[in-house]
């Protein structure tokens, strides 16, 4: 599950910090491990035009959180919003144990906030 | 953070060598009466604090009482019934004699969160009053902090804490001045179930109790690990959970002082807690069963008695060496990694046989999934004391926590885990 590259954007976050003015922001915590994740995004012409992420957490809440961020750059905010838990896993490119999913799509469920709140959405269920 | 200043070399009390041959004999004797233990003999069991394993006394005493006296008790005259009443009643002997109380001091419940809510609800809703102080410790575990918060907020009064010192210990001089405020209740934490701090509290009594202010006892991290005396400590109330001793889910107890009987109101209403009913009008039982409304968990107070039978075999001097070794042991290791942060005393004398610490800037979830798949199981997270973390500028810490279960060879296992841990996380040696 500690592959390097995971341990890398553990302890070297990218797109981690603030936005001046953000559109929308969203920030949700795991009250089991006491992981935090806030996302920020500015979004122009449908698209994200900036997004980042601030925390604390395991490395996997935080790696995972960080190659997403990677990821939604540019992209149109309804394809973001569309990402699934899969896609998200795919993304992280480890096998995540059950006792741990919550910490792998929890930056996941902070982005997805985000994208219901810009198109107006309910979050939909599966999101416990 | 609680940096380790004292040595632990300096106190071998514990550390008994020619002890060891004898009490690896009796640990692995010990461990296979764990049925879990052995079917999994390469499982190392380190989160006994969370919960213990169950022995086959226990489980056998569950399966017999359902195989030679379930019925409802106090409800049928039947000989089968009456048998069932008088393993619920023995079950009550034993856990009173246990905690040197009186059998109608002690009142079965499902758990120590339960117990505290009901101490809540039956004593401290009718006696704390707007203005009133509520004394708590900077150690408690959610289940005694959460219930006098809204306690404190119904009825106007205050929660203060009591402090700790930087060894993670209770500071005792603030400790009397925050007593001199005369608190109307001091609930307290025997043992800590993050530092492992073995908490003064006949001391504390003593002090709270000149002031009036009557004192609550979590005793979950203690009940299993040394001997809790309920007329030694003079404590007031006090609670326990009983699979943290060895017995099942769904068992847990407090005792109450037999002087504050007459100023309890009931918790839950309805069946068993009752002496008259009318279609307007109801009165209701004496103490014990005024508070156990409802058909009782007979079955799990049966299995608790049978845990506590096994723990008084065992014997608190064997118990209290054996795992105090562990914690040595333990905690030798530990300093000797300079990635390793304890938390919490490095005085033996003054803690438990539980240890939490971080690993270098590793999350404590990304060790325990390591160890994990090492087959250690360790605690990883809050541990229910969020603010306590808070205060200690950490969101999490792993903990391990001993039972007579553990042996030596755990401690080895559990260290070479957290090697390689070191070495998967690239943690400088």
């Amino acid at each position: 599950m500690y592959q390097e590259m995971i341990l890398d954007y553990y302890r070297n976050p990218r797109h981690f910090g603030e936005l001046d003015s953000p559109d929308v922001q969203h920030r949700e915590a795991n009250p089991l491990c006491g992981d935090i994740i806030e996302v920020q995004m500015k979004v122009k012409n449908g698209a994200v035009n900036q997004a980042c992420f601030q925390g604390k957490g395991c490395a996997i809440s935080q790696a995972a959180v960080s190659m997403l961020m990677e990821h939604v750059q540019g992209k149109p905010v309804s394809e973001v919003h569309a990402f699934s838990k899969e896609q998200m896993l795919d993304l992280l490119g480890i096998p995540v144990s059950y006792a741990r999913l919550k910490c792998a799509l929890l930056g996941f469920k902070v982005m997805k906030m985000c994208t219901c709140k810009h198109l107006g959405r309910e979050l939909g269920e599966g999101f416990a | 953070m609680f940096l380790p200043e004292s040595t632990i070399d300096s106190v071998p009390q514990y550390a008994n060598v020619s002890a060891s041959a004898n009490d690896s004999a009796i640990v692995s004797s010990c461990k296979s009466s764990f049925p879990l233990l052995v079917s999994q003999p390469k499982l190392v069991y380190f989160d006994s604090a969370a919960t213990t394993q169950k022995p086959q006394e226990v489980i056998d005493a569950l399966q017999d009482f359902y195989e030679t006296a379930n019925a409802n008790p106090h409800r049928g005259v039947y000989a089968l019934s009456v048998s069932a009443t008088n393993a619920y009643a023995a079950a009550r002997e034993t856990v009173a004699e246990f905690l040197g109380a009186r059998n109608e001091e002690i009142v079965f419940v499902r758990n120590a969160t339960e117990g505290i809510n009901l101490v809540m609800h039956s004593w401290a809703q009718q006696h704390v009053k707007q203005g009133d102080t509520i004394l708590l410790t900077e150690m408690e575990h959610h289940s005694n902090l959460v219930p006098w918060q809204v306690v404190a907020k119904e009825k106007g009064a205050r929660l203060d804490f009591i402090p700790l010192t930087p060894e993670g210990l209770l500071d005792m001089n603030v400790a009397r001045s925050l007593l001199m405020k005369k608190p109307v209740l001091l609930a307290l934490t025997h043992v800590s179930n993050v530092l492992g701090s073995i908490n003064p509290v006949k001391q504390l009594v003593q002090l709270a109790h000149t002031v009036g202010a009557k004192v609550l006892l979590d005793a979950c991290q203690s009940v299993a690990h040394m001997p809790v005396n309920v007329q030694e400590f003079g404590v007031d109330f006090m609670v326990f959970s009983g699979h943290k001793i060895y017995g099942p889910t769904g068992s847990g107890v407090v005792y109450i002082k037999k002087e504050l009987h007459a100023e309890l109101v009931p918790f839950l209403f309805g069946g068993d807690m009752i002496q008259e009913v009318h279609w307007h009008d109801s009165s209701f039982a004496a103490m014990p069963y005024l508070l156990e409304a409802g058909t009782p968990p007979v079955a799990e107070a049966v299995g608790l008695a049978r845990a506590i039978d096994f723990v008084r075999a065992l014997g608190w001097d064997w118990i209290q060496t054996h795992e105090q070794e562990l914690m040595i042991t333990c905690l030798n290791g530990l300093r000797a990694m300079p990635q390793v942060k304890i938390l919490g005393t490095t005085t033996p004398a003054m803690r438990s046989g539980l240890i939490a610490f971080n690993l270098g800037d590793m999350h404590a979830h990304d060790v325990a999934s390591v160890l994990d798949d090492a087959g250690v199981c360790i605690r990883s997270g809050h541990h229910c004391c969020m603010p306590l973390h808070e205060k200690l500028g950490i969101a999490a810490s792993c903990r391990v926590s001993f039972g007579v279960y553990n042996s030596r060879e755990d401690i080895v296992a559990f260290l070479n885990a957290l090697t390689k841990a070191c070495e998967v996380f690239k943690l400088e040696q």
